[in-house]
């Protein structure tokens, strides 16, 4: 199938004629300080092949060691899933060359994987309102490293088609990544892509408060891979699937679901067949292009890693770390509910927005909780979505968030100032204070020259100001607007307001 | 003594292993492979008399749980790395152009 020839049928039409057989794998790059082989640094965003050794450069004679807290990481991951945690395990070899694992094997788990048969839980936000509860299985959840960064170079649009020669760097070689795959996900056809999405929003959440992650999906230190194939509706009979490769947003998450859907029921209604395939995301326009072919002869031979000992967790380990799990979310979102007197549809909105841990920071950061959804779902959202982006990944932290409520509630902004101080901190231009200061957005509250103002507003506004003497106080909106006309918006409404009543009385 | 493998066969073994072979080596290898099976079958053939008593083994020594502190060690400087690389640039390694392949 070209891309010219092929039709993308409506999502809502195609769900009538297909439902969807759907699995989401999530790769989660650990927050270690060292990789999970060999002791080098696993700083985001170093110079090329500075974090390197001969472990992770696969040369001769070198040896790989475990990296105990990645073990630790890896079960109490598998714990907070629900899993079961293998009691002896084996790392295999999963041979394949490509200039991204200079050892032409990456070092994986194969059929014993560190942890199998958990589930998440998820609150999935419906359309009508309210959520649903489902539950994703989690097949397993197994050890492995990551690749290196390959540049390709001379191809137009720095992709490998048309490149001349690519360059590799292998800093991120070997840093340890943990591999979550669901079972099918079983929901109505309907609901499928706000499934996937609140999975690995949810997953997120729960990777966050483990502390094993950074779990940035803009980083790629958390990765999603859809698989998607479709079935004609009751006819029990399973399609070919395709493999969409490292969605990098929450929301591009859902797209890709929502796209891949409508693309393979366009194939199949036209009598085509769906080629087992990996899929490229475009962020830009949402859609999937192809990418390699995956076939019966990706053969990858895995076999028993024979330079590293297996690892066999014993039970009073898996005890101990069992109890250094956090809340688990589902209670830990109910506990917030309450404590935020949040109604249904107020949470719904938050978790929905993945706004959750987010509004957490800034309510821990001193700011109410209605005050701290107001500019997450508002604000903040409104941009996130112009930007295309997940709200946690926009540049403002919560800390930033409540400093800003935090001059608000100090009289020094009001809301109208407040969404320029957003907007400069959102633009790189500092703290909220910096930005409040270099942009001079400081309201006046100084009654000296905000009472001159009033004056200026009682002579040129004669007539409404007798009506405020003789009593008519709603009248006073007239003059409060014409003082902040005067100021540009930077003044203390609610002292202006004041000054006419005083003066007027 | 197995019989022959078939041209297919040992064409997916050759390109699994990146090894180009002519027509001649794929006729060739498809009658020497053969002798090597044979020969990890007298190990096959070892593991099916010993039973289920004796479990197969991936490693020489009983031993698990060899683990290491999570303590950064120092490393390569790119010098270093990149001295025994047939060609490099920016820093980095420089491959040829990958084909064909993700």
């Amino acid at each position: 199938m070209t891309t010219a020839t092929q039709k993308i049928v409506p999502f809502d039409e195609a769900i009538t004629r297909y439902d969807p057989v759907m699995g989401l794998e999530v790769h989660v790059e650990l927050n270690t300080a060292t990789k999970m082989f060999c002791g080098c640094a696993t700083a985001f965003g170093a110079e090329p092949n500075t974090q390197v050794c001969p472990v992770c450069l696969g040369l001769p004679g070198a040896l790989p060691v475990v990296n105990a807290k990645a073990v630790e990481s890896a079960i109490r991951i598998g714990l907070a899933l629900s899993c079961d945690i293998a009691e002896w395990c084996r790392f295999a070899r999963k041979n394949y060359f490509y200039p991204d694992m200079p050892k032409n094997f990456q070092t994986s788990q194969y059929d014993e994987p560190i942890a199998f048969d958990g589930y998440l839980d998820v609150e999935v936000p419906l359309e009508e309102g309210g959520t649903r509860t489902v539950r994703v299985e989690i097949e397993r959840a197994h050890m492995e490293e990551d690749t290196g960064k390959s540049l390709h170079v001379g191809g137009a649009t720095g992709r490998i088609h048309g490149a001349d020669h690519s360059l590799l760097d292998y800093n991120r070689a070997g840093i340890p990544l943990i591999e979550i795959v669901t079972r099918t996900i079983h929901v109505p056809a309907e609901l499928a892509p706000a499934v996937a999405r609140a999975f690995v929003t949810q997953l997120r959440d729960l990777i966050v408060a483990l502390d094993v992650s950074d779990a940035r999906m803009d980083q790629g230190s958390l990765r999603a891979d859809v698989n998607l194939s479709l079935s004609p509706k009751d006819s029990g009979v399973l399609g070919t699937r395709s493999e969409t490769k490292n969605v990098n947003s929450f929301r591009s998450v859902e797209r890709a679901v929502r796209y891949e859907i409508g693309r393979h029921a366009g194939v199949l209604d036209a009598g085509g067949s769906i080629l087992q395939e990996t899929r490229h995301f475009h962020e830009a326009n949402g859609s999937t292009s192809a990418g390699r072919e995956k076939s019966d002869a990706d053969d990858y031979r895995y076999f028993p890693e024979p330079d590293l000992a297996p690892v066999a967790p014993s039970r009073e380990w898996v005890e101990e770390l069992r109890g250094t799990l956090p809340e688990p979310p589902s209670e830990r979102r109910r506990r917030l509910q309450a404590e935020w007197e949040f109604s249904d549809l107020d949470m719904r909105d938050t978790v929905g927005a993945g706004a959750l841990d987010l509004v957490a920071a800034t309510v821990a950061a001193g700011t109410t909780p209605a005050a701290a959804k107001k500019w997450w779902l508002g604000e903040l959202a409104r941009r996130a979505n112009e930007d295309g982006t997940d709200l946690a990944d926009l540049p403002i932290t919560p800390e930033q968030v409540a400093a800003i409520q935090g001059l608000i509630d100090a009289g020094r902004v009001n809301d109208k100032l407040a969404r320029q101080v957003f907007e400069g901190v959102l633009a790189g231009e500092g703290t909220p204070d910096e930005v409040v200061s270099t942009r001079g957005l400081e309201v006046v509250s100084d009654d000296g020259a905000l009472g001159d103002a009033v004056d200026r507003a009682i002579e040129a506004n004669p007539d409404v100001a007798q009506k405020i003497r003789d009593g008519k106080v709603q009248a006073a909106g007239a003059l409060i607007g014409a003082v902040m006309k005067e100021m540009r918006g930077q003044a203390d409404a609610g002292r202006v307001r004041e000054l006419v009543l005083e003066k007027l009385s | 003594m197995s019989s022959a493998l078939s041209r297919e066969d040992v064409a997916h073994l050759a390109s699994l292993a990146r090894i180009s072979l002519s027509e001649d080596e794929l006729d060739r290898l498809g009658a020497e492979l053969p002798a090597i099976l044979d020969h990890v079958a007298a190990v096959q053939g070892v593991v099916e008399s010993a039973g289920e008593d004796v479990a197969p083994m991936s490693h020489p020594v009983p031993v698990a749980n060899v683990m290491r502190e999570d303590v950064v060690r120092p490393g390569l400087t790119p010098d270093e790395a990149l001295s025994g690389a047939p060609a490099s640039e920016e820093q980095r390694f420089l491959v040829p152009k990958i084909l064909g392949e993700e």
